[in-house]
């Protein structure tokens, strides 16, 4: 959630829209669209219904901004906002998301890492490959929803820990245990299927 | 003291996010210094983390921004946000 080079006083944009000069709304979005619409696609796992969500969860904030409070931080706020709205849309039972049936691992267990000896990077570029991403997807999609959740707000959306907290409604301690689990878990599955596609041969020793 | 290479993993997330107490994070750091493979289970992870922050894995759908404002657009013009 990086916002623009240009300082932004989201107190006084909340302000002028309240005053009545709605346009502000648009400028005060902007730097969230896409978080609104990951946390939504995280829960509902479907293009469309993410894209509905994502706007209904605009409209619910800007017909309710008299009510947020300033020692909120908007961002926090609107993802609250979407990931309820996502919620109540799941239990309206207007989507169907197969969640996995075995239940989240209990929150003390330990998931061990996948053991790998001569791990190497996979850089950025194997990104522009479909399948990469596919794989990168699937994993994430597949995390108990409780862990994706954290996993995407602290290191997708890049959420201090405090704040992820505040949008979940979960403790500090929660938000780092789930993290962890949830990086393992990524770890776990990700590193041997990575490790296959790298596209890195040895070429700097040809008779390997 | 020496820990082990379990006792190293429950402390990767902590390790990458720089949130552990000195010792511990002493201890993590002369195991990864010996330990090739939890060294591999950090570079992993990390360069995980790497990939999946990546705004290219999950891409938006196209037009989303345009769809959104202009619906925004629309509505904003028959509901006034709640003074109350």
């Amino acid at each position: 959630m990086t916002v623009g080079a240009d300082p932004r006083d989201e107190a006084q944009m909340i302000a002028a829209i309240l005053a009545g000069d709605t346009s502000h709304f648009h400028t005060l979005i902007r730097p969230y669209e896409r978080s609104v619409y990951m946390m939504a696609l995280s829960l509902l796992k479907n293009e469309a219904e993410a894209e509905d969500v994502a706007q209904e969860a605009f409209l619910k904030a800007f017909r309710n901004l008299a009510g947020f409070r300033a020692d909120a931080k908007f961002s926090t706020w609107l993802i609250a906002i979407t990931l309820n709205e996502a919620r109540s849309r799941l239990r309206r039972g207007r989507v169907v998301v197969m969640e996995s049936l075995d239940r989240p691992p209990d929150e003390d267990g330990h998931v061990s890492p996948a053991l790998l000896r001569d791990w190497r990077e996979i850089p950025s570029e194997a990104l522009e490959r479909s399948e990469v991403r596919g794989i990168l997807q699937e994993a994430i999609a597949d995390l108990p929803v409780i862990y994706r959740e954290v996993f995407l707000l602290r290191d997708v959306e890049e959420l201090s820990v405090n704040e992820t907290s505040e949008a979940l409604g979960i403790t500090v301690a929660s938000v780092k245990v789930r993290l962890h689990r949830a990086r393992m878990m990524l770890q776990k599955r990700l590193a041997p299927q990575l490790k296959q596609v790298s596209p890195a041969k040895r070429r700097w020793f040809p008779w390997l | 003291m020496v820990i082990e290479c379990k006792h190293v993993w429950d402390h990767i997330s902590g390790y990458l996010d720089d949130t552990l107490d000195a010792e511990t994070r002493a201890l993590v750091q002369n195991h990864l210094e010996h330990c090739e493979i939890c060294s591999a289970i950090l570079d992993s992870t990390r360069n995980i983390l790497i990939l999946t922050a990546d705004d290219r894995v999950f891409e938006l759908p196209l037009g989303y921004s345009e769809r959104l404002h202009a619906r925004l657009e629309e509505e904003m013009k028959t509901i006034a946000p709640d003074e109350s």
